[in-house]
């Protein structure tokens, strides 16, 4: 019962963010200098007024903006998600290739910043005070305070063009047919973008293990686990990263938000095919039907992303739990 | 354990302290570096069989006393004196090797425990067996469905079991317990003096630190009276019961005074602070005896069947 309480819910406010999420980007682009009828024919078009006018009536341009709203919406729902001027291509095929490609990217960077974030945090909070938590903590402050699209170009100009480690861009060599691009092709190409976009996200995992880690160094059970003969590694084992692990976990979950950011600025940086890029084009080309396409994903996205932190909450501390000791 | 432990052998101290001083380096206002002594010249020594309770009010530093014992001070601690176990010269390496296995201790609490581990796992620690486990769990009373809680899961009363429980995973020849009955009900209380008393009279030797003098007399074999930071006199708890001309220290007779069943007499004044203590007697601007000599260094010595650190008691 609590189980189905807590389904409907977590459906019921999915719903509402989705609808919030639509309203709020649809006023957003309404209000911005974006015409979708010059967007569509170009400025430089040389089409008469009144065939202008022809087009935008057929389209329902000169509707107010409850009745386009209101069509816009109910094509969605029933799975037309409009045709992306930019590419040519219906919405929904758009997003489809490119999430792929950005699936790729945010798993390999969001892995990374975890892990290696996680890791030096503990190394900070057990070396507090010391030369190598200064070190890791300026290292992550700098990261924390530098735009992604800066580092992005930083370490393009070193390993991509200095050392000449990393290929500059896209995400499979050029000039290669598409049939022939082998998984490390793709991995090789991967791997610059995804470091960049994981540069993100590692100072705040960093920085918050490391506060969480002295907290639970602190905790009396630790004097206790001393008290009982343990080593410092051995009460790291136990007990620090029992107590550590899981929220961290589900900061690096709930940071799915700065992570879809991050990718808009890497991708670009890096010509890389993903959702990012496609969202700096469509930004650029007033692409309406694209941008509210991925305004909507990201908010399923983000959505996921806190979702799933809540849920492992739940899993993890058993003081929490909502529905008995285990589900 | 007990049983086999020779009497001659009950007359060598299991643990001796020779005036501990503790000291913390802390910074304040700014950049300047102080130490903050807060045991001084502390003595003792506790006996296999026997439980020496440790009283003084809450906030004078006896947990830093156990903490010192275990060798679980933080690193900003200095130590000063000597230590023996079982008559040898007991280090912060020794104690590292001993605490957890001979040297047990006993928290106050459920606090003291890890909120994400279950108590069985937690109870065997990493040098127990699940066997022992079990076998402490039948002792003590707690059901096989204890193992699979969590601490928070626990009542008083079997977290009170369960911390005794992982002391005496290993063969525990020292226990320190700190403060092991604040917030337990009187029943609760006595339940765990009574397991303390069980625990001596297995051969153990018992340090039991506490707030509560009444509650120590009424357990321990002996008490020492710890003020502002040292112990200003042992004595066997008869003493205490007999009265309080059967005390040494100026004040003991005014905490037996404070008791409320004898004159519930509060002492005057108050405990020193730890960064401005006087010279020489600690109690001196409280006490009525005071004279020129008590600014001096006032070592602990023997009268009456116990010791005192006050050169006029007689």
């Amino acid at each position: 019962m609590e189980r189905l309480k807590y389904l409907g819910k977590t459906a019921f406010r999915m719903t509402a963010l989705l609808i919030a999420v639509s309203i709020l980007s649809f006023l957003l682009l309404e209000a911005s200098p974006i015409d979708p009828l010059t967007a569509c024919i170009g400025t430089d078009s040389t089409l008469s007024d009144r065939a202008k006018a022809e087009i935008s009536s057929h389209w329902g341009l000169d509707q107010p903006p409850v009745k386009r709203f209101a069509a816009w919406a109910g094509n969605f729902i029933r799975g037309d998600w409009g045709e992306s001027i930019t590419y040519k291509k219906p919405v929904k095929t758009v997003i489809g290739e490119r999430l792929k490609y950005s699936f790729a990217l945010m798993s390999a960077a969001w892995l990374f910043s975890g892990v290696l974030g996680y890791l030096s945090g503990i190394i900070a909070a057990v070396k507090k005070g010391r030369l190598l938590d200064r070190m890791i903590k300026g290292f992550c402050l700098t990261l924390q305070s530098a735009p992604t699209f800066w580092i992005g170009l930083l370490f393009l100009s070193l390993f991509a063009v200095r050392l000449g480690w990393f290929p500059i861009g896209l995400a499979a060599p050029m000039g290669k047919a598409a049939e022939d691009v082998t998984l490390s092709d793709r991995i090789y190409h991967m791997i610059l973008p995804a470091f960049t976009l994981s540069v993100v996200g590692i100072g705040k995992v960093t920085l918050y293990t490391r506060q969480k880690f002295i907290e639970i160094l602190n905790e009396e059970f630790m004097l206790y686990a001393r008290a009982r003969g343990e080593s410092t590694v051995q009460m790291i084992l136990r007990h620090g990263i029992r107590n550590t692990l899981m929220p961290a976990v589900t900061v690096q979950f709930a940071s799915f938000s700065e992570l879809f950011g991050g990718i808009a600025l890497a991708e670009t940086v890096f010509s890389y095919p993903g959702i990012g890029s496609a969202l700096t084009a469509a930004g650029l080309g007033g692409d309406v039907p694209l941008l509210l396409g991925i305004a909507i994903c990201s908010a399923v996205f983000v959505f996921a992303g806190n979702l799933t932190a809540n849920l492992l909450y739940i899993v993890v501390d058993p003081r929490q739990a909502v529905w008995g000791r285990h589900f | 354990m007990g049983h086999n432990r020779g009497e001659d052998k009950k007359k060598e101290p299991v643990l001796t302290v020779e005036e501990l001083s503790v000291s913390f380096s802390m910074y304040r206002r700014g950049l300047k570096k102080e130490n903050l002594e807060v045991l001084h010249k502390l003595s003792l020594s506790v006996q296999a069989g026997e439980i020496l309770a440790v009283a003084g009010s809450s906030g004078s530093g006896k947990s830093i006393l156990a903490h010192a014992i275990l060798g679980i001070l933080p690193g900003n601690a200095c130590m000063e004196g000597r230590m023996l176990y079982q008559g040898k010269f007991f280090d912060a390496k020794e104690k590292a090797k001993l605490r957890g296995k001979e040297i047990a201790f006993i928290p106050q609490s459920v606090d003291y425990l890890d909120p994400l581990m279950r108590i069985g796992k937690q109870v065997t620690g990493i040098r127990g067996t699940r066997e022992r486990q079990r076998e402490l769990f039948r002792k003590y009373g707690l059901d096989e469905d204890a193992e699979k809680k969590y601490p928070y899961e626990l009542s008083g009363g079997m977290a009170r079991r369960v911390l005794i429980a992982s002391a005496l995973m290993n063969e525990a020849q020292l226990i320190v317990a700190d403060e092991p009955t604040p917030g337990l009900d009187l029943g609760m209380a006595r339940e765990a003096l009574k397991d303390f008393r069980e625990l001596a009279d297995q051969g153990c030797a018992v340090l039991l630190i506490t707030h509560d003098l009444d509650l120590a007399v009424r357990v321990a074999d002996r008490v020492a009276v710890f003020y502002a930071g040292t112990v200003v006199e042992t004595a066997p708890s008869g003493d205490f019961l007999a009265g309080r001309d059967a005390l040494r220290h100026p004040y003991s007779k005014a905490l037996w005074d404070a008791l409320p069943q004898h004159e519930f007499k509060p002492v005057s004044g108050t405990q020193p602070y730890a960064g401005s203590l006087p010279e020489g007697c600690l109690f001196q601007d409280r006490c009525a005896q005071r004279s020129g000599l008590c600014g001096g260094y006032i070592p602990m010595r023997s009268l009456r069947g116990g010791e005192v650190r006050c050169i006029h008691a007689k």
